[in-house]
């Protein structure tokens, strides 16, 4: 392991992201803020919703925010970079073993989704004032939590990444992201779709849904959530099976 | 100390990917298994070996699609042979591949420079992977951008650059951290006459220095002004290997005449074929032949005054003179151009 190199790409993402900083603050935060003052304050406000929402809301914002900061930072630049700048290759050509740079990316993509999450809270918080009703009740599992959802985001933006080719980044949107989206359990809790029983089972399979689940029992435990050691138990297992995938797909697109 | 690279019977059978729309989804299968589809198996490297000396420069030599590309895609880290070995000094491509990497520099064929950053920075970056401290890193970067004339643009963003500027860009890259073996795929295509000049002038220079070339080209003039030995290539295999000099000299009948005539009287191209030294004589448009022939110079009184008994009008002689463009044709039957 060469950790000058290692920490040289940490640094060349690093200064990309200050260069872009303005693109990547609008690009993270504005979609989740108009989501939740259209949700949060125009819902609620006008009677539609109960004052209650708020509350529920925002863990399911902050899952989502993360999930696709660390999606995006990863996959978006990881299709351009491998298709056509090819700017990778300067890089996979650097004297370190290439799954490392895979793993640059997916650190460089957490450290992004956990910045996004910690940042959309205070924000969404502000927009949704007054009435919101959450604190952190177990600060080690909210950080523990926090991790990993990063990390599966990251991971999961790696294996798309790798696996996606820049013509379909818009077929990615419509039958990857926007059913995650919706059946990630982020507006509405997991037992709302007690009334869907075989739609509830096939949920399960979407790792958004632990990440809402487990920002909600950690932040808001008065409402109904899954277990916190199902939640624990599923983001180890989706980390380390998208990262498996992910280092198994770069490593295809990386030598041929 | 300077550094060879060998290779040892590589074979390289890409499997050709299924068209687009038969694999049914938008995310790249990841494995083959359970496919039953035949595979169309395209083989670009079929059983190369070659020994490239350390401090040479040496020119792989071949049409498109002769595997020259692939043997520097092998040496470089970024194919995996099929079969077969490879080493860059002591270290096995393969199987040490971060100490390879730190022995070699690589110009790719298509530029690949970091979008994201600017000119300077994409050298000082390069160098900084290499473990390369800072205050040197900065140096090398400023000589290299004066070096390749880049200075006035060496805070840019590469995005706006123009081909040649990035394929120079790609080429000071590829010696900020001075790597003891460059590989450049195709250094010239797209580049100006004065750009390529300045390119051969830098090439020859980093070997003065030590240091071991290796380049791909589809053209003979720069493999004949550049290469100390060269390989020429086709279809993954080697077909010729010596200096430039005793590879032309190995063709037989390596001028090639080419003739012009206003009027093309019956029996001329017979004439021709007739007169002592010419190996072949093809008639062109009707307007003209090629000659190919033993000696240039010394057939044109010959074909004057057998244009002039015969009532043809010579109108133009064009004479080239031994090339590997006629060698390569010599051994495969092909314009290198083809």
């Amino acid at each position: 392991m060469n950790w000058k190199t290692f920490l040289a790409m940490l640094a060349r993402d690093a200064h990309v992201a200050r260069r872009n900083a303005f693109q990547l603050v609008f690009q993270t935060f504005l979609q989740p803020l108009l989501f939740v003052f259209v949700f949060g304050r125009v819902m609620v406000g006008s009677g539609y919703m109960p004052n209650s929402y708020k509350s529920l809301l925002l863990p399911g914002i902050i899952a989502i925010t993360m999930v696709f900061t660390g999606i995006w930072a990863v996959a978006m630049p990881l299709i351009a970079e491998f298709q056509w700048t090819r700017e990778i290759e300067d890089r996979l050509l650097a004297p370190i073993d290439i799954s490392w740079i895979a793993i640059e990316k997916v650190i460089a993509g957490t450290i992004q989704a956990v910045v996004a999450g910690l940042v959309v809270i205070p924000m969404a918080w502000i927009v949704l004032h007054p009435g919101v009703d959450i604190s952190i009740h177990a600060p080690l599992s909210f950080v523990a939590i926090i991790l990993l959802v990063a990390i599966f985001s990251a991971c999961g933006g790696l294996a798309l990444g790798c696996s996606i080719n820049q013509q379909h980044i818009g077929l990615m949107f419509g039958m990857v992201i926007t059913p995650m989206i919706f059946f990630g359990c982020a507006y509405y809790p997991w037992s709302a779709l007690d009334n869907f029983p075989v739609l509830q089972k096939i949920v399960l399979i979407n790792p958004l849904v632990y990440a809402s689940e487990g920002l909600r029992a950690t932040l808001v435990p008065q409402f109904p959530h899954l277990s916190g050691i199902a939640v624990f138990v599923m983001l180890l297992f989706f980390d380390v099976l998208l990262l498996v995938l992910g280092l198994r797909q770069f490593g295809k697109k990386a030598i041929s | 100390m300077a550094v060879g690279v060998r290779t040892q019977d590589l074979r390289k059978i890409y499997n050709s990917a299924p068209p687009a729309g038969a694999t049914g989804g938008f995310i790249a299968r990841a494995d083959a298994k359970g496919s039953k589809a035949p595979k169309t198996e395209i083989a670009a490297l079929n059983g190369l070996s070659l020994e490239v000396l350390p401090g040479e420069i040496f020119g792989l030599l071949g049409p498109n699609g002769a595997g020259k590309s692939t043997t520097v895609g092998v040496l470089t880290t970024r194919v995996r042979p099929t079969t077969g070995q490879a080493w860059v000094g002591d270290h096995h491509v393969w199987q040490e591949q971060a100490a390879v990497k730190h022995l070699i520099g690589v110009v790719p064929q298509r530029p690949n420079l970091d979008f994201s950053l600017t000119a300077r920075e994409i050298l000082t970056f390069h160098a900084a992977y290499f473990g390369i401290p800072a205050k040197q890193r900065d140096e090398r970067a400023n000589g290299l951008l004066e070096k390749f004339k880049l200075t006035d643009r060496a805070n840019q963003m590469v995005r706006g650059f123009s081909g040649g500027m990035m394929q120079r860009l790609s080429i000071a890259r590829s010696m900020m951290h001075d790597p003891e073996v460059l590989f450049l795929d195709e250094p010239s295509a797209g580049l100006d006459p004065q750009t390529r000049i300045l390119l051969w002038e830098i090439i020859r220079e980093y070997n003065q220095a030590g240091k071991t070339i290796l380049l791909t080209t589809h053209y003979m003039e720069e493999a004949d002004a550049l290469c100390n030995r060269l390989a020429i290539i086709d279809h993954g295999k080697m077909i010729a290997l010596d200096t430039p000099q005793n590879l032309k000299a190995s063709i037989p009948g390596g001028y090639l005449l080419r003739l012009h005539f206003g009027s093309q009287p019956p029996g001329l191209m017979d004439a021709l074929q007739a007169l002592a030294g010419v190996r072949e004589v093809r008639a062109n448009d009707g307007t003209g032949a090629d000659v190919y022939a033993d000696r240039g110079g010394s057939l044109i009184p010959e074909i004057a005054s057998l244009a002039a008994t015969t009532g043809a009008d010579l109108r133009d002689v064009h004479i080239s003179e031994p090339s590997l463009e006629n060698l390569f044709l010599h051994h495969t039957g092909r314009s290198l151009r083809d």
